[in-house]
C-alpha cells in the first residue's frame, strides 16, 4: 500500500516538474519568431452568444450576422497602418448563463481579441462588460437592451440597438397617441419585462395616462385569469405587457375569454410570429413594438436580407442585422483611428458616425445608440403590419439636454481647475520673493485661493454628478 | 361582487387541474410513501403526446372529435407504459433503501424525462390543437367557457371513479391493505409488486388525462410545464391529507381558490405593499403552514410518523 | 487505501499543498478562463461541503440550500456597491452575510424541525423559491434588491489597498485576478474542510450521525435533537452565505436568476453523487459536476461535429440528461455515492447482502 502511494506521489511530482518546465519554456518561442515585416495584420474579434440552450437559435443568428460582416470586410480588403487587415472571428458560447458569460469573457481577454461583439443577453453582457472594461477591450452588443449595461460607466461598452428605456418611452408615447386614458400594466418579473414596464409606466404617467392596475406574473406562468379578472374590474382601456410571447399569447387569449375589451400592447418580446401562433385570433388588432425600423423600410435592408438568406439558407431570426452593423462599426473605428489596438481605436468608436443597415449609428456619452428609433406594429390577418416609427427625435432632444448640462458642468470644473492652477502659480511666484513675511502672507492668501478653487471644483463636481444622475 | 364570483370560478378550474394531478401523487404516496417527483413530467408527456397524435390526425383530415379521442387514448397508453417503466426500472429496486434514496432518484428521473422530452419535441412552446368548440357563457357578470365546465366535471368524475375502484374492487382492497402494511398484505396473498405497479399505472393514466385537460384549456405546452404544476399539485395533496383521495380533490380546489383570491385581493389587503408578484408564494406558504400545524392535512386521518 | 492517513502525513500535506499552489499556474497556461473555471469548482466544493453538514452529517434533506447562498450574495452586493452607496470592507460584510444566512437557516429550520425526509425536502424547496421570489420583487415599494434588474458594479474583494481584481505583482510573480480569488477560495475551502472534519469527529458530529440514523433512538439517549438540527441548518447556511459573498464579489453582478431551484438540486447532487457525509467524496462530486459541463462543451460538441457533421444533441441538454441519469444510476448501484466513507460502505454492504 505504502509503495503504491509513493509511486502515485512520484508521478504527481513528475507531472508537476514537467508542467513547471513547460511553463518556463513557453514564453520563449512566442517571443522569438516575430517576423520583421508583417504582410498581413490579423484582427481578432470576439463574438459571444448562447450557442447551446434555449436561445441557441438566436445565438446562431447573431453569429451568422457577424460571420457575414467579417467575410465582407475580408473580401473588401481593408488597410490599416499600411498593412492589409485580415479579420478573424473568435466565437464563444455563453449558454445565456451569467457564470459562463464571465468565463468566456475571460477567454476572449486571454486570447487578446481586439474587440468584442456581444453578448446576446443582458444578463451575461453586464457581468462580462466589467472584464472587457478592465482589459480595455471595446465591446459592442447588438442585442443587449438592459439600460444598466451602459449605465455602469464603462468607456468600453456600446450598443447598436435602442435600449429598454427608449422602447418603454416610445410605447408610452404610442399609448398617448391612441387616446388611451387608463392603462393596466403587467410584467413578468424578468429584467427585461420589468424594465420595459417601468419605463412605459413613467412615460404613460408623464403624459397624463392613469395607471389603474399593476399586476405581475412570471416567465413560466400559463394562467393569468386571476390577475386579468382584477384588471377587468378596473375597466382599463389598454393592457400593457412587459414580457415574452409565450406568456403574451395565452394572456391575450384569456383576456378574450374573460370578456375584456381592452387593447393589448407589448414590446419586442411579443412582436413575434410565435405570439400570434399561441394567442390565436385573440391577437388580431393588438399592437407591439420592435426597436429600429423594419428591414424593408431601410435603404440597405432588403439587400442585407438577400445576402443573408443566400449565404446561410436561413431566415433572419432577430438581431443578425444589428450584429452585422456592430462588426462594421468596430472596423470603421479601426480605420478612422488607423490602428487595430484596442486602446487606440476605442476613442474612435465613441465618435462613430456610420451609416449601417439598421440605422445611422452614433453613440451618446454613455455608449447608447443615439436616437434609437422604435417601430410600432399591428397584428393583422396573422401578420405583423408596420404602423409607424416613434422615438428617435424626442429621445435626441432629451439626451441633448442632458448633454448640455454635463458640458456646462465640465466647463465649470475646467474653469475652477484653471483658477486653482492660477492661484498655485501665484503662490509659487510670490514664494520666489525675498521677503519672508510677504511670502508668508502670500502663502496664506494662496492657501485661501486654493481652498476657494477647491470648493469651486467640488461644487462643479457636484453639478456634474447631479447632471449624470439626472440622466 | 362579480369579480369575486369570477375569481372563484378561476380558482375552481385551476384547482380541478391541481386535483387531477394531485390524485396521482396521493395514490403513489398513500401506497408506498414515495413522492413521485416525476409525476409532473408524466403530465407533461401526456400533453405533448396528444399534440403529436391529435395534431397530425387533424392535419390528415380526420374529424376533430375522433382525433382528440385518439390523442387522449395515445396519451393515456404512453403514460401508463411510462408509469409502469418508472416503477419497474427506477423505484422497485430501491424499495428497501433509506427514504432519501428514492426521492433523489425521483428528482433524477424528473430531469431525465424533461430533457428527453426536450430532445423529442424541441425547446419551443407548442400550440395545442383546439379540440373543443369555443363556447362562452356568462353568469352574473362572470365569464366562463365550455372547457372550464368540462375540466371541473372530468376531475370530479375521475375522483368518483377512483373512489369506487379503491373501495369497491378487489384491487382496491389489495391497495388499501398494502398501504396499511405491505408485509402483512403479502402474507394475506396480495401480490405487492402488482399492486404498486397498478398504483403507478393508474396514477399515470390520470396524469395523462390531466395533461390533456391542461393542454385543451391553455392550448399551449412546453417541456418544462410539468415541474411547477407537479409541485403545486403535491402541495394540494398535502393540504388535503396525503394518501386521501377525496382530500386530494378538495385540497386541489382549495389551493386553486386560495391562489386566485390571493392574487386578486392581496394588493388591496396589504395596501399595495404586496402584489400579485407573490402569487407563487401562496402554495408554499400553505404547504409550510399545513405541515407545521396539521401534518396529516385538513382531511387526512391522524397518522403517527408520516411526516 | 487509507487516504485519510495519507492526507494527514507530512509528505501528504506537502504534496497536496504543492499541488494546490501549482494548479492555478498550470491552468493559466490554458488561459485565465481555466483558472476561472477552477474558481467556480472550488466555490462549489465550498458550497457542497456546507450542504454536507446538513445533508451528509445530520441527514436533513435540504432542497433550498441556494437560498442561503443568495442571502450571502445579496448581503455583499448591497453593502459593497453603489446601489446604497455603501462600500464596507470584507471583514465587515463577510461575517454579516454569514450571520444573515445563519439567521435564515434558523428561520427555515425552526418550523421544519418536526418534519423528516421527503416532507422536509419539499418544504425547503418551497423556502428556496420564496427567498428567490422575494429577492426578485423587493424593488417596490422600497427598492431594496433592485428586483430582477440585479445589482451591478459590486466591489471586488480587497484587503486595504490590495484588490482582487486585476493583475498584481507579488515577489516577481504576476498574479491575475482569478488566481488571487483561487487562493482565497482554497484558503476558505481548507477552513471549511477543517471545520467539517472537526465536526464529524466531535460530540456534535456524532450526535448528528445518531439523528441521521435514527432520530427516535437519538432522542431516547438524551440528545437534544431540536438544538442540534437547528445548529446543522445554521452552520450549513453560514457557509452558504460566505460562498455567496465571494460569488458576488467575483462576478461583480448578481440577479435573482442565478439562484434558481436547479442550482440547489445541482449542489445536492454534488453531495449525493460524491458520497454523503464523506468529505473527499463531496469534494470529488463538486469537482466532477463543475468540470463535466466544460468537458461536454469542448469535447462532445466538436466530437459530434466531426463524426456526424452536425450537432445532434446540444451539449447543454446532454449535460442535464447525463446529470439526471447519473443521479438515478448512482442511487441504484452505488447509493452511498461514488466515493463513500468506509463505514457507510460497510453498512450498506451488510444491509444489502
Amino acid at each position: 500500500m505504502q509503495a503504491k502511494l509513493t509511486v502515485v506521489a512520484l508521478s504527481v511530482a513528475a507531472a508537476f516538474a514537467l508542467s513547471a518546465c513547460g511553463q518556463k519554456e513557453e514564453p520563449k518561442p512566442v517571443a522569438a519568431p516575430v517576423p520583421a515585416a508583417k504582410p498581413e495584420l490579423v484582427v481578432k474579434l470576439g463574438h459571444v452568444a448562447p450557442m447551446t440552450g434555449p436561445q441557441a437559435h438566436l445565438g446562431k443568428d447573431n453569429e451568422n450576422g457577424a460571420v457575414l460582416a467579417i467575410e465582407e470586410l475580408n473580401a473588401k480588403g481593408m488597410e490599416i497602418g499600411g498593412a492589409k487587415v485580415k479579420f478573424e472571428l473568435v466565437a464563444e458560447d455563453d449558454a445565456a448563463d451569467p457564470k459562463q458569460g464571465a468565463i468566456v469573457a475571460q477567454k476572449l481577454v486571454d486570447a487578446k481579441v481586439n474587440g468584442v461583439i456581444g453578448h446576446l443577453n443582458s444578463g451575461t453582457t453586464i457581468p462580462a462588460s466589467k472584464l472587457y472594461a478592465d482589459a480595455g477591450i471595446p465591446q459592442i452588443s447588438g442585442s443587449a437592451t438592459n439600460p444598466k449595461y451602459t449605465q455602469q460607466g464603462f468607456a468600453t461598452a456600446f450598443r447598436v440597438m435602442a435600449n429598454d428605456v427608449q422602447q418603454g418611452k416610445s410605447l408610452g408615447e404610442f399609448a398617448v397617441k391612441q387616446g388611451v386614458k387608463t392603462v393596466a400594466i403587467v410584467d413578468d418579473r424578468t429584467a427585461y419585462g420589468q424594465g420595459l414596464a417601468d419605463e412605459f409606466r413613467k412615460a404613460a404617467e408623464a403624459s397624463g395616462i392613469k395607471v389603474v392596475a399593476s399586476e405581475y406574473t412570471t416567465d413560466k406562468a400559463t394562467d393569468f385569469k386571476a390577475i386579468l379578472t382584477k384588471i377587468k374590474s378596473t375597466k382599463a382601456e389598454l393592457v400593457f405587457f412587459g414580457g415574452m410571447d409565450a406568456q403574451g399569447g395565452p394572456m391575450a387569449k384569456q383576456m378574450k375569454e374573460l370578456g375584456i375589451k381592452a387593447k393589448f400592447l407589448g414590446g419586442d418580446g411579443v412582436c413575434t410570429p410565435e405570439f400570434m401562433k399561441l394567442g390565436g385570433p385573440a391577437t388580431e388588432g393588438q399592437f407591439c413594438s420592435l426597436p429600429g425600423m423594419p428591414l424593408e423600410k431601410l435603404a440597405k435592408g432588403p439587400e442585407f436580407k438577400d445576402k443573408f438568406t443566400k449565404k446561410f439558407n436561413a431566415e433572419i431570426q432577430l438581431y443578425a442585422p444589428y450584429v452585422y452593423d456592430a462588426v462594421m462599426v468596430m472596423a470603421d473605428a479601426m480605420k478612422r483611428a488607423d490602428s487595430v489596438e484596442s486602446a487606440k481605436f476605442l476613442p474612435a468608436v465613441g465618435k462613430t458616425k456610420y451609416d449601417g443597415v439598421t440605422a445611422m449609428i452614433e453613440f451618446d456619452a454613455q455608449g447608447d445608440l443615439k436616437g434609437g428609433a422604435i417601430s410600432i406594429y399591428k397584428y393583422t390577418g396573422g401578420k405583423l403590419e408596420y404602423v409607424e416609427t416613434l422615438g428617435g427625435g424626442t429621445m435626441d432632444a432629451v439626451k441633448a439636454e442632458i448633454k448640455a448640462d454635463v458640458k456646462e458642468a465640465v466647463a465649470d470644473v475646467k474653469d475652477a481647475a484653471k483658477a486653482v492652477a492660477g492661484a498655485a502659480t501665484a503662490v509659487g511666484k510670490e514664494a520666489v520673493g525675498d521677503v519672508k513675511d510677504a511670502a508668508k502672507a502670500a502663502t496664506e492668501a494662496g492657501k485661501d485661493a486654493v481652498k476657494a478653487g477647491a470648493e469651486a471644483v467640488k461644487s462643479a463636481a457636484d453639478a456634474t454628478k447631479a447632471a449624470v444622475e439626472k440622466k | 361582487m362579480d369579480i369575486f364570483l369570477q375569481q372563484i370560478i378561476n380558482g375552481l378550474v385551476q384547482g380541478s387541474i391541481y386535483a387531477l394531478v394531485a390524485l396521482g401523487y396521493t395514490m403513489v404516496y398513500g401506497i408506498m410513501g414515495l413522492i413521485n417527483f416525476a409525476h409532473g413530467e408524466v403530465v407533461m408527456i401526456g400533453t405533448l403526446v396528444t399534440i403529436t397524435v391529435a395534431g397530425s390526425l387533424i392535419k390528415a383530415g380526420m374529424p376533430v372529435a375522433v382525433a382528440g379521442l385518439a390523442g387522449l387514448m395515445a396519451a393515456v397508453l404512453v403514460c401508463m407504459a411510462l408509469g409502469w417503466a418508472l416503477e419497474r426500472v427506477a423505484y422497485r429496486p430501491l424499495r428497501n433503501a433509506p427514504r432519501l434514496t428514492p426521492l433523489i432518484t425521483a428528482i433524477g428521473m424528473s430531469i431525465v424525462l424533461q430533457n428527453l422530452a426536450m430532445m423529442i419535441w424541441g425547446r419551443n412552446y407548442m400550440t395545442f390543437p383546439s379540440l373543443l368548440p369555443k363556447m362562452d357563457f356568462e353568469f352574473a357578470g362572470a365569464n366562463f367557457t365550455l372547457i372550464q365546465i368540462i375540466i371541473v366535471l372530468v376531475s370530479a368524475a375521475t375522483m368518483g371513479g377512483l373512489l369506487l375502484l379503491v373501495y369497491r374492487t378487489k384491487l382496491g382492497m389489495a391497495m388499501r391493505a398494502t398501504a396499511q402494511n405491505p408485509a402483512v398484505a403479502s402474507l394475506m396473498g396480495v401480490n405487492i409488486n402488482r399492486v404498486i405497479a397498478a398504483a403507478f399505472v393508474i396514477g399515470s393514466a390520470l396524469g395523462a388525462v390531466a395533461g390533456v385537460m391542461v393542454g385543451t384549456y391553455y392550448e399551449i405546452a412546453h417541456y418544462q410545464m410539468g415541474f411547477m404544476l407537479g409541485l403545486k399539485a403535491f402541495t394540494a395533496a398535502v393540504l388535503g391529507g396525503i394518501g386521501n383521495l377525496a382530500g386530494a380533490m378538495l385540497g386541489g380546489i382549495l389551493l386553486g381558490i386560495i391562489e386566485a383570491l390571493g392574487a386578486g385581493y392581496i394588493g388591496d389587503l396589504t395596501g399595495g405593499f404586496l402584489g400579485s408578484h407573490y402569487q407563487d408564494i401562496f402554495a408554499f406558504v400553505v404547504l409550510i403552514v399545513v405541515l407545521m400545524f396539521k401534518p396529516s392535512g385538513l382531511f387526512g386521518e391522524k397518522t403517527g410518523d408520516r411526516a | 487505501m487509507n487516504f485519510g492517513r495519507f492526507f494527514r502525513s507530512t509528505a501528504g500535506i506537502a504534496l497536496t499543498a504543492a499541488f494546490l499552489i501549482a494548479l492555478p499556474f498550470v491552468a493559466a497556461m490554458g488561459g485565465q478562463a481555466w483558472v476561472r473555471i477552477l474558481d467556480f469548482a472550488i466555490l462549489y466544493v465550498f458550497l457542497a461541503l456546507g450542504l454536507n453538514i446538513v445533508v451528509g452529517l445530520a441527514g436533513l434533506l435540504d432542497l433550498g440550500y441556494i437560498a442561503f447562498y443568495a442571502v450571502g450574495a445579496y448581503a455583499w452586493a448591497l453593502l459593497a456597491s453603489p446601489h446604497f452607496g455603501l462600500h464596507w470592507p470584507i471583514w465587515a460584510i463577510l461575517p454579516i452575510g454569514a450571520a444573515l444566512a445563519c439567521l435564515a437557516g434558523v428561520v427555515l429550520g425552526s418550523p421544519t424541525l418536526k418534519l423528516r425526509g421527503d416532507y422536509l425536502a419539499i418544504v425547503t424547496l418551497g423556502f428556496g423559491e420564496i427567498v428567490r421570489i422575494f429577492l426578485n420583487n423587493l424593488n417596490s415599494p422600497i427598492n431594496v434588491t433592485n428586483g430582477p434588474q440585479g445589482i451591478t458594479l459590486i466591489d471586488p474583494v480587497s484587503f486595504g489597498a490590495f484588490k482582487f481584481s486585476g493583475t498584481t505583482q507579488i515577489f516577481g510573480f504576476a498574479l491575475s485576478g482569478p488566481q488571487k480569488y483561487y487562493f482565497l477560495l482554497v484558503a476558505l475551502a481548507i477552513l471549511v474542510i477543517i471545520i467539517n472534519v472537526r465536526l464529524q469527529n466531535s460530540r456534535i458530529g456524532r450526535a448528528w450521525q445518531a439523528i441521521r440514523e435514527d432520530e427516535i433512538a437519538a432522542k431516547a439517549i438524551g440528545i437534544n435533537t431540536r438544538n442540534l438540527k437547528l445548529l446543522a441548518f445554521a452552520m450549513g447556511a453560514s457557509f452558504g452565505g460566505v460562498a455567496g459573498g465571494i460569488f458576488s464579489a467575483m462576478q461583480g453582478f448578481v440577479s435573482p436568476e442565478s439562484f434558481s431551484l436547479i442550482e440547489s438540486i445541482m449542489i445536492l447532487a454534488m453531495v449525493v453523487l460524491g458520497g454523503m457525509g464523506h468529505i473527499p467524496g463531496v469534494i470529488l462530486g463538486a469537482v466532477l459536476l463543475t468540470v463535466l459541463p466544460e468537458v461536454l462543451r469542448y469535447g462532445v460538441g466538436p466530437l459530434q461535429m466531426a463524426v456526424f457533421g452536425k450537432m445532434l444533441v446540444d451539449p447543454e441538454s446532454l449535460r442535464m440528461l447525463v446529470f439526471g441519469l447519473a443521479l438515478v444510476l448512482v442511487m441504484r448501484f452505488k447509493p452511498a455515492g461514488l466515493w463513500p466513507s468506509p463505514e457507510r460502505k460497510r453498512e450498506l454492504q451488510e444491509t444489502g447482502k
